[in-house]
């Protein structure tokens, strides 16, 4: 493997962890708030379909963006009343989210296409296109630094900047901002933050819809930017991907952004080669493919590091009995 | 005393839950412009409408007992095993090792050491998040997703090289003749009542007497009293002497055993040879079919031959209709939507209505509890 490889993988990471990242934001806030989501993935499916479908019935992506982000917006309201309004259990919501999505994006896509599941190809208008960043021309020259900087950092799609743009802004809201220390308080004991005056239930569904936004750009990234068109369940796992990026971050925004790049970097390795050779043995392609659940395991067991969930995550709040 | 009467808690609310999914389901069709009450009626010729259908639906139907049971005792020990997917791949494997290993003179013989063998690989894959969970705190929920991507990857790495057959196809060779199941076809036939060729087969029976041994094991023996007051209150449980470790892992092994049994329904019973993926999505149907059958052994039953119609009705529905198979995921979803996570929205106004209706032939001035 040599440097221009090197180059091209680091390349790939970036643009396979976007979808990640934004799914792992989401978690993040939703999960920081207390509402548990296991239901990234059909969130990440329904807005993949929607920003694919409306992409193509309208030739914009912005359009079809907009669509992708109100669907998982409906979604997350589902979520939303099942496991804040109506106190449910939100692990159990988040398996039926799952299943509606998988179930709903093949119907409609059938119903409105006839192509057994999917949506036309997308291209020009309809998709995202790469956008350079300044100096990639001038720089691309410069050893070393130049390729890294013309080939795998710049040439991506508006929505990976955004993503990447997303990690700080979420560390300043969540860190910064009143609103972030409420959001977090919310998590850890929602009944201390009842008491001082604030709603807890609209502060959880504030949360619960900024993870719809993110799980929207999310898969609308992966069905206008990564892929051409929506397939059925192209989301592939990555909303558990993106949750076990979330437990590996340990909750934390900057840390998720490492995560992410991690698994998007096992996923371009396992894309590119079909196994990987070392002198006295060879790891096979699923091992690589695994490696981020065997590695949330590892995390959760606790032998690297301890991850602690905030605290009042899962438990519905009961103002008064 | 409780707020609602148990033939209203028992049969009521799922009841209300399933016609709310319903009828969310038939606007779905509505809306994709077919008309509901044909999808219905196809639905429900196809999968109890002839003997064919029976046998596909009574299939369909062992799997989601077996899954069903297995998120059911975990329920009861307030767990949640969504790793039912994975703890049956793994069964999977349990059964294809046992029925490739030996040549096999007779399937009695060959049955129950399959029955081990399911029993005791899905038990392992369940043991490690069991393990994790009551030693070291690990969510159980995250860490059986874990496994259920980890199994999947196992299985299609052993598929593409220790256990691959020769050939072009990710499967593994075909089992011995004597690992053959007798089918419904087969049994029936030999007392002379003529049933469609389908892969329904003696597993059935070891569904239904699994139903049996579950409620035993819960409301007849002391490990299932412990496995339901842990399930109640943990704290309670610790102080009565119970304990935790043993029971969260007593249960999960349990929980995955079952889960793995499928395995010896849909490996051993219909494919006879081990694929990538045998379990298609049954161990989540177990997450509804538990909800839904209030994780009674009863109730699971009885939601899983519904479960295993609905799966026959769909496929039933893509081939006379254009509405494709997927509609069965949707009614799935809502159903475990319904069931499970909006419970609350139908049990307190019910509750409400109770309560009022209770209360005048009460003692008057006495506050109902």
């Amino acid at each position: 493997m040599n440097y221009l490889d090197l180059i091209q993988i680091l390349d790939s990471s970036i643009r396979l962890a976007t979808p990640l990242l934004f799914a792992c934001l989401a978690g993040l806030f939703s999960e920081r708030a207390g509402v548990f989501d296991i239901g990234l993935e059909g969130k990440i499916l329904i807005s993949a379909f929607f920003s694919a479908a409306v992409a193509a019935l309208t030739g914009s992506v912005w359009l079809g963006l907009l669509a992708g982000i109100a669907s998982s917006m409906v979604f997350s309201m589902i979520h939303g009343l099942a496991s804040i309004t109506f106190r449910g259990d939100q692990l159990i919501s988040g398996v039926a989210i799952n299943f509606l999505a998988a179930g709903m994006t093949v119907l409609i896509a059938q119903d409105w296409f006839s192509q057994g599941g999917r949506t036309p190809q997308l291209s020009g208008g309809a998709r995202f296109s790469p956008i350079e960043l300044p100096f990639a021309e001038a720089l691309s020259g410069v050893p070393f630094i130049g390729p890294l900087y013309a080939d795998a950092l710049s040439g991506h799609t508006i929505l990976v900047y955004v993503g990447l743009l997303t990690v700080p802004l979420t560390w300043y809201v969540l860190f910064r901002t009143r609103f972030g220390l409420r959001l977090r308080a919310v998590g850890e004991n929602p009944g201390a933050v009842d008491t001082a005056g604030v709603s807890v239930v609209r502060l959880r569904y504030a949360a619960v819809a900024i993870c719809g936004v993110l799980c929207g750009l999310s898969g609308s990234f992966l069905a206008t930017g990564l892929a051409a068109s929506f397939t059925q369940n192209m989301s592939a796992g990555r909303g558990y991907i993106a949750l076990a990026a979330l437990i590996f971050a340990k909750w934390r925004p900057w840390y998720a952004l490492g995560a992410c790049l991690l698994f998007g970097l096992l996923q371009a390795i396992s894309n590119r080669y079909s196994s990987i050779d070392l002198v006295l043995f060879e790891i096979p392609n699923a091992f690589v493919l695994a490696l981020p659940y065997i590695l949330t395991v590892v995390i959760l067991a606790g032998f690297v590091g301890k991850a602690v969930p905030p605290r009042a995550g899962g438990q519905p709040y009961v103002k008064e009995r | 005393m409780d707020k609602l009467p148990k033939w209203a808690d028992v049969a009521l609310i799922p009841l209300i839950n399933l016609i709310l999914a319903l009828i969310v389901s038939g606007l779905v069709v509505a809306l994709i412009g077919q008309d509901p009450f044909e999808a219905l009626a196809i639905m429900v010729n196809g999968a109890v409408g002839s003997t064919y259908g029976w046998g596909y639906t009574l299939f369909y139907a062992t799997n989601f007992i077996f899954t069903g049971l297995a998120v059911a005792i975990a329920f009861h020990a307030r767990l949640f095993n969504i790793g039912g997917e994975g703890q049956a791949q793994l069964g999977s494997l349990g059964v294809a090792l046992v029925c490739l290993m030996v040549p096999w003179p007779h399937w009695l013989i060959a049955l129950p050491v399959a029955i081990l063998g399911g029993g005791l690989f899905g038990a392992a894959w369940a043991a490690i998040p069991a393990y994790l969970q009551a030693t070291r705190g690990s969510h159980i929920v995250i860490t059986t997703i874990m496994f259920n991507f980890i199994a999947s990857a196992l299985l299609v790495y052993l598929l593409v090289s220790a256990l691959k057959a020769p050939g072009m196809a990710p499967e593994s060779a075909r089992f011995v003749e004597g690992s053959h199941l007798p089918t419904a076809r087969e049994v029936l036939g030999a007392i002379g009542i003529d049933f469609a060729r389908t892969p329904m087969n003696v597993s059935f029976i070891v569904a239904l007497l699994a139903c049996w041994g579950l409620w035993l094991l819960l409301w007849r023996t002391r490990l299932g009293y412990e496995i339901r007051a842990f399930g109640h209150s943990d704290k309670a449980a610790v102080y009565a002497g119970i304990n935790p470790v043993r029971i969260t892992m007593i249960t999960m092994l349990i929980s995955g055993a079952l889960a793995g049994l499928m395995a010896i329904n849909a490996v051993m019973g219909e494919q006879e040879r081990l694929l990538q993926d045998n379990v298609l999505g049954a161990g989540f149907v177990g997450i509804a079919v538990a909800l839904m059958g209030r994780s009674h052994p009863v109730g699971v039953f009885i939601a899983a031959v519904l479960f295993g119609a609905l799966y026959q009705g769909g496929a039933e529905l893509e081939f006379e209709t254009s509405i494709p198979r997927e509609m069965i995921v949707v009614i799935q979803a809502l159903v475990i939507l319904f069931t499970g996570a909006l419970d609350g929205m139908v049990r307190s106004p019910l509750e409400k209505a109770f309560l009022r209706f209770r209360r005048q032939p009460d003692k008057p001035g006495v506050p109902a509890e």
